[in-house]
């Protein structure tokens, strides 16, 4: 304990500054964890989506696969269809997400004329490898993501989009 | 009639001081386009207030058929503008208007700048003005979204991803304007909608007392 003495006043200053502040406490708590909220939520794990594409068919072009899955947004549930472009290496498919990591548009496989072996996004004309690698120089800042993908009684199912794995 | 109202209530509260404070002061010459025509450049930040109040009464308006939700929102915005009597004028008010307060409030910077009035002791009032341009900014990027059709939606896909190239925070940022990691969606209308025509002019207010108060008590700066 110090020796000076705490006045009535600065007593009553500290009781009210602290009742206070768990009034205003009590009173943001709430509304910011219920801003928040989405942050905080857990990502469910994506299933496998079974497209209508045979495996057998998939040769080293990259060809586009949709596939459509029932999506929960909250309140509102729909169907929605993305695509990925699938090729195979060696003995494996590959599949890569269509959205640019530029801003977000989509990518098509040799879209732009002049480079027949790339995706190609027309927005600002970003570009990439087949494997998913950014071509310096174009706005991109990374490689396509990469969905997981499997063969299941010969038909391409697609799996959860994760970061790229191959370059 | 009005005269013996104003009497009955000042003689009981008071007020001419309070409004003779806020309206009774003085215009000195050189921002006077009475004197110098060329003095309509001072006119240019009250003339963005007057479009920023055109701004949240016909908002107010269009509140009263719109409805945030992703089923809704393109039905509601077609029925007010279409079935709705002036409709099409009320919401090519809040449509242009919004164009017309950046174009404004772009003169009204430049105003300042060129005529130096940024300058000491006026520094916290440019920073308030800029922190005011933002706000407005905002206000034109949730606004954006809330027709929810092809272009609101690609447009905000786009400026989502732009707000997630922020350094660290990015994603972050994403997500609360969002509400989701992957979709743009029913969540992300409402989140505009209560940022739009909530959390923003709250603020949106809050800075426009300050920046007022600052003139008013700083006084309009010297000719050049």
């Amino acid at each position: 304990m110090s020796n000076n003495r705490v006045s009535r006043r600065q007593f009553l200053g500290y009781t009210l500054t602290g009742v206070g502040g768990f009034m205003a406490a009590g009173m943001l708590m709430p509304m910011v964890r219920f801003a928040v909220d989405p942050v905080l939520q857990e990502a469910g794990a994506g299933d496998f989506i079974m497209t209508d594409q045979r495996a057998d068919e998939i040769t080293e072009e990259p060809v586009r696969v949709d596939f459509s899955f029932e999506q929960v947004d909250a309140w509102y549930t729909s169907e929605v269809t993305n695509s990925a472009w699938v090729y195979r290496d060696g003995d494996t498919l590959v599949a890569l997400s269509p959205v640019c990591k530029h801003l977000g548009c989509t990518v098509n496989w040799a879209g732009d004329e002049e480079h027949p072996n790339q995706f190609f996004c027309p927005c600002h004309a970003g570009r990439y490898e087949k494997n998913g690698q950014n071509v310096a120089g174009t706005p991109p800042l990374g490689p396509l993501d990469e969905y997981a993908v499997e063969v299941r009684d010969g038909i391409v199912a697609i799996g959860p989009v994760r970061d790229n794995t191959l370059v | 009639m009005l005269n013996k109202l104003y009497d009955w209530v000042d003689e009981r509260l008071d007020i001419t001081p309070i409004w003779r404070d806020i309206a009774d002061h003085e215009v000195p010459e050189h921002v006077n386009p009475a004197h110098h025509f060329s003095a309509f450049v001072y006119c240019f930040g009250g003339l963005t207030f007057f479009i920023t109040v055109i701004q949240i009464l016909s908002g107010m308006f269009l509140t009263m058929y719109y409805v945030p939700d992703i089923e809704n929102a393109w039905q509601s915005v077609y029925y007010l503008q279409n079935e709705v009597a002036f409709g099409e004028i009320v919401r090519g008010m809040h449509h242009w208007g919004a164009s017309l307060v950046v174009v404004m409030i772009f003169l009204h910077t430049l105003r300042v700048f060129f005529t130096g009035s940024y300058k000491k002791p006026r520094e916290l009032n440019w920073i308030v003005g800029v922190m005011l341009f933002g706000v407005i900014l905002g206000l034109s990027f949730t606004g954006y979204l809330l027709p929810w059709d092809m272009k609101a939606l690609f447009a905000t896909k786009v400026g989502i991803e732009i707000a997630a190239s922020v350094p660290v925070i990015g994603e972050s940022i994403k997500l609360l304007l969002a509400g989701d990691t992957t979709i743009l969606g029913a969540q992300t209308l409402t989140r505009f909608f209560a940022i739009h025509v909530f959390f923003l002019p709250a603020a949106l207010l809050g800075l426009l007392g300050a920046h007022f108060i600052m003139i008013r008590r700083q006084g309009i700066s010297g000719p050049l």
